[in-house]
């Protein structure tokens, strides 16, 4: 084991022209995925709630399915879930490097990790609010657009902000695998070239999109709430 | 109109209702009473079939719901609008977009939803406050939003779950006088789920009342404040706490047994008898367009009790004597 010893390596005024390259590959890639995850795992939550028994066609075993797949999902540390599928990682994306590489585990672990924050935002609607669409003679689809999720949509907010957030972090454990961004730099130039300038650059940069994303989310949260 | 034919409902081995029969006329009010774990709401919800019956039909307007396609119900049930407890608005929709949800569901267009939301937060007097969320109204604001919503799709027939619970006489009186508005002006059939007497007593028309998932007791209203051996006339006109009598009277209580006693009856009586007559309480009201009274008087012990008796009969009333001072003393308690 080598002991890593930082020091200041690149000059601060370096820093820009590495830092918002990684920034932009890192926005990249959260920005895919985070599209990838709502597309996928908002239906899948939708799916998991209304086939429960609360649900607007419960039907168990189909509940069963989707809720498995949800928890497979979840089940795996993320580093391990990325390895594990390198052979399906190259089956889709011919590569096994690089932001492409890094979209599909990434994705892998957000669909069902939305899907259940999804899941619990619609379950924190009162039911008594499903039966007033039921009673006025609403479609399923009326209810789970007009009242489900325009009744949720704080909580889904809330999902989504720590479902982005959540992502920030696999991006840089994807980095890891050379998909570039800041985590990407953060090890690859900080740690193991020991420049602990760009290491405390990355670092900051990384603590505050996080603090700059959770303070929207939840000013977006509070102004949905009336 | 309304037809509940052997209508049983259960959970698991716990029957909740038991072979209900119950019809409301159109455009009358029917009041469902019965205390709590009843079986109230769960009828409620079966007229509408957010539950479905164990057993048993139910026919509004004549069709028969139980045997209704997911289609064909979803259009039954805009015929049918429901209010429901605690009004059950939207929090994320303005007074005026939770009014127009069900008309949206119905795929209306703008113009035509906007027109029809104004003339229903009209009709229930909230125009001022469409564009308030609910968190920002009072409970009676919210359940008269509640109403304008059961209203939106024109329903011929509008179902309320405990609409006035824990609202203040005035705003209570306000949205009875809109119910019985409904009746009156556009030939809403109403049902109405209550354990308010007073709710019955000024807007229904008919009144059943359900225990233990039976009706237990059923009839127009005006009849039923008549009955003298009812557990149901007791409650829509309970006796009143009376002070006792002074020494040489005996208490007498009275009951309408007509639904036209003459109101001229107290000096009437008096002057027949040729005593003076001790009101000491009473309740005297017009219950679904007859007059109804129950009262507790005191009479000189000198007179003959059938004399009394013939007298208060002659003008439709029904007297009798109350034996012991405990009667009233419980009564008063
Ligand atoms: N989904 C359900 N599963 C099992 N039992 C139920 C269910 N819904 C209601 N019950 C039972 O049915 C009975 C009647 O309930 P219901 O809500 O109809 O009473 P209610 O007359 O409306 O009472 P309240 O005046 O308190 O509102 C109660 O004993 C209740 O526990
Ligand atoms: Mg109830």
């Amino acid at each position: 084991m080598t002991t890593h010893v930082l020091a200041l390596g690149t000059p601060w005024s370096g820093v820009p022209a590495l830092l918002f390259p990684a920034f932009g590959q890192s926005a990249e890639m959260v920005g895919i995925v985070m599209a990838i995850v709502i597309l996928l795992g908002g239906p899948l939550g939708v799916l998991i709630f209304n086939t429960s028994p609360r649900g607007l066609a419960p039907h168990a075993q189909v509940n069963a399915v989707v809720s498995w797949i949800a928890n497979l999902g979840r089940s795996l540390p993320f580093l391990v879930l990325m390895a594990t599928i390198i052979p399906f990682t190259q089956l889709v994306v011919g590569t096994t490097i690089g932001i492409k590489a890094a979209i599909i585990p990434m994705s892998l672990a957000g669909i069902p990790f939305f899907a259940r924050l999804m899941e619990n935002a619609i379950r924190e609607v009162p039911p008594e609010m499903l039966d007033v669409g039921v009673a006025s003679g609403a479609s399923r689809w009326q209810i789970i657009r007009s009242i489900q999720l325009t009744e949720a949509l704080p909580g889904i907010v809330a999902g989504l902000t720590l479902n982005i957030i959540a992502m920030i972090e696999y991006s840089a454990i994807a980095g890891a695998i050379g998909a570039g961004g800041l985590g990407y730099l953060a090890i690859n130039d900080g740690y193991e070239q020991f420049d602990g300038t760009i290491m405390i650059a990355c670092i900051a940069l990384l603590i505050l999109i996080v603090q700059v994303i959770q303070f929207t989310g939840d000013r977006a949260v509070r102004s949905l709430l009336h | 109109m309304i037809e509940i034919t052997a209508l049983t409902k259960r959970y698991g081995s716990h029957t909740v209702l038991d072979n209900i029969d119950f019809t409301v006329e159109p455009g009358s009010i029917a009041a469902i009473v019965g205390p709590s774990g009843a079986g109230k709401s769960t009828l409620f919800r079966c007229v509408n079939l957010l539950e479905r019956p164990t057993s048993g039909t139910i026919r509004v307007d004549g069709q028969e719901l139980t045997n209704l396609s997911r289609r064909e119900l979803r259009v039954a049930r805009r015929a049918i609008g429901t209010v429901f407890q605690s009004a059950n608005l939207l929090r994320r929709l303005t007074a005026a977009q939770n009014v127009a949800l069900p008309l949206e569901f119905l795929r209306l267009s703008d113009e035509e939803i906007h027109r029809r939301v104004r003339e229903l937060l009209e009709r229930v007097d909230m125009l001022h406050r469409a564009n308030h969320y609910p968190g920002q109204l009072s409970g009676g604001q919210r359940q008269r939003i509640g109403i304008a919503r059961g209203l939106a799709t024109r329903p011929s027939v509008l179902l309320a779950d405990e609409a006035t619970s824990g609202l203040d006489p005035e705003t209570t009186g306000s949205i009875l006088r809109l119910l019985a508005g409904l009746r009156d002006d556009l030939g809403v059939t109403i049902v109405v789920i209550t354990h308010e007497m007073d709710v019955v007593r000024s807007v229904a028309d008919v009144v059943a009342q359900i225990d233990h998932g039976r009706i237990v007791e059923y009839g127009r209203v005006g009849d039923v404040v008549r009955r003298s051996d009812s557990a149901l006339s007791t409650a829509l006109l309970p006796d009143q706490p009376a002070p006792r009598p002074s020494a040489d009277e005996v208490v007498w209580r009275l009951r309408y047994a007509d639904a036209t006693v003459d109101p001229n009856w107290l000096s009437r009586i008096s002057r027949e008898l040729g005593t003076d007559i001790a009101l000491l309480s009473g309740l005297v009201e017009t219950v679904g367009g007859d007059r109804a009274g129950r009262l507790t008087v005191g009479i000189s012990a000198q007179l003959p009790a059938g004399k009394v008796t013939r007298a208060f009969a002659a003008c439709g009333i029904r007297a009798h004597m109350t034996e012991t001072a405990d009667e009233l003393a419980g009564v008063a308690s």
